[in-house]
């Protein structure tokens, strides 16, 4: 398999489980995952897959790193403030696996660059902070045939799934058909989160991740995880396909990208800066 | 029949704070009219105008979504729980 002796060593925990094991180890260098958004959600998710070996790690974020990012984006640091994020998370994870190739797509995902920016992955994982950037991963995961791990939380309260709806299970939309209108629902900016709940979901994506490259265990998909941090309480409801998905399903009428409008001008501008 | 229904985050402002609430009804459509006469303001967050269940929010009972079940006309059983889940975005932020 090819490990050099340092390579054993730092990845002696994993290798030693009989789930992952050598081979395992090597499919995990060999995998390739796309991290939207190097923020709250990310940030944890990134952390764990470099140090898991994660082969080659791709960071989507137009974002600079604010001071006010810092109490839950852990993988960005004081002396980065103002740095671009994606550039930000490169150089801890350099420091922290050099194993891993990083490539920065240091802009805002679009209709025109997201599907082949996707196709150079093998996993999306999904931790972006408004509507319309979720409604188009989903929709380019789908046309790429990519497993989504996606994440989302608000406040005290976070949610986590997977969509492989090109192996027949659901997406994201057969969970969620539309978008709220914008301006309806509030944004973590507005209505804030607490910075350790991130560490919670973006940990998790990064466990199902790890588990879809191993193919090992039972992924999310076509389960909906919700956390409730203040009840400390994990629960689990169904996800079905939807046999009338607009994307997925029979009769689909979703055949290219669609751009939805920005929730707020608040997150705009957060997102622009 | 009084039901237990579970409050999501953003809809909490609307019920005291509270996470979980009681409502009366046989079916979803029931309960969901009970809960506007007991917190008024909460049934525009779940439905459209037209009485539909809004595309961003889901209504489980118990683990199953009411879409696939019998919707808004989907039976309650003593003991059953509602719970609503609207999609939420936060990540980055």
């Amino acid at each position: 398999m090819d490990f050099t002796e340092e390579q054993i060593e730092r990845y002696s925990r994993h290798i030693i489980l009989p789930e992952v094991g050598g081979r395992g180890q090597r499919k995990l260098l060999d995998a390739r995952v796309l991290v939207v958004g190097a923020g709250g959600l990310g940030s944890p998710a990134l952390m764990y897959l470099a140090a898991a070996g994660v082969g080659t790690v791709g960071i989507a974020d137009g974002d600079r790193v604010d001071l006010s990012n810092l109490q839950r984006q852990i993988i960005h640091s004081t002396p980065r403030v103002g740095t671009p994020k994606a550039l930000s998370a490169k150089k801890t994870i350099e420091e922290l696996n050099p194993d891993v190739e990083v490539i920065t797509y240091n802009e805002r995902l679009t209709r025109e660059n997201i599907r082949e920016v996707i196709r150079g992955f093998h996993i999306v994982l999904d931790g972006s902070d408004n509507f319309p950037t979720r409604f188009l991963v989903n929709d380019a995961a789908f046309f790429e045939h990519r497993p989504l791990v996606s994440g989302s939380m608000f406040r005290f309260e976070g949610q986590l799934s997977v969509f492989k709806p090109h192996e027949g299970s659901p997406c994201y939309r057969c969970l969620y058909p539309e978008p709220p209108p914008p301006g309806l629902v509030p944004s973590c900016q507005e209505a804030g989160v607490l910075g350790a709940l991130a560490g919670v979901i973006g940990v998790l994506q990064a466990v199902e991740t790890i588990k879809e490259i191993l193919r090992i265990g039972e992924g999310l998909s076509g389960r909906l995880l919700i956390f409730d941090a203040l009840r400390m309480d994990f629960r689990k409801v169904r996800v079905r396909k939807d046999p009338g998905c607009r994307l997925c399903g029979k009769e689909p009428s979703i055949k290219e990208l669609v751009t939805y409008e920005e929730s707020c001008e608040l997150q705009r501008s957060s997102c622009e800066t | 029949m009084a039901v237990k229904v579970r409050i999501p985050t953003p809809l909490r402002k609307l019920t005291e704070g509270k996470d979980e609430v009681t409502a009366e009804g046989t079916t979803v459509r029931e309960v969901i009219d009970d809960l506007e006469k007991r917190y008024p303001g909460i049934k525009e967050r779940i439905c459209e105008e037209d009485g539909s269940i809004r595309k961003f929010v889901n209504l489980y009972v118990n683990d199953e979504d009411i879409r696939f079940k019998l919707n808004l006309d989907t039976e309650l059983k003593e003991g059953d729980e509602l719970s609503i889940i609207p999609a939420i975005a936060g990540g980055m932020c």
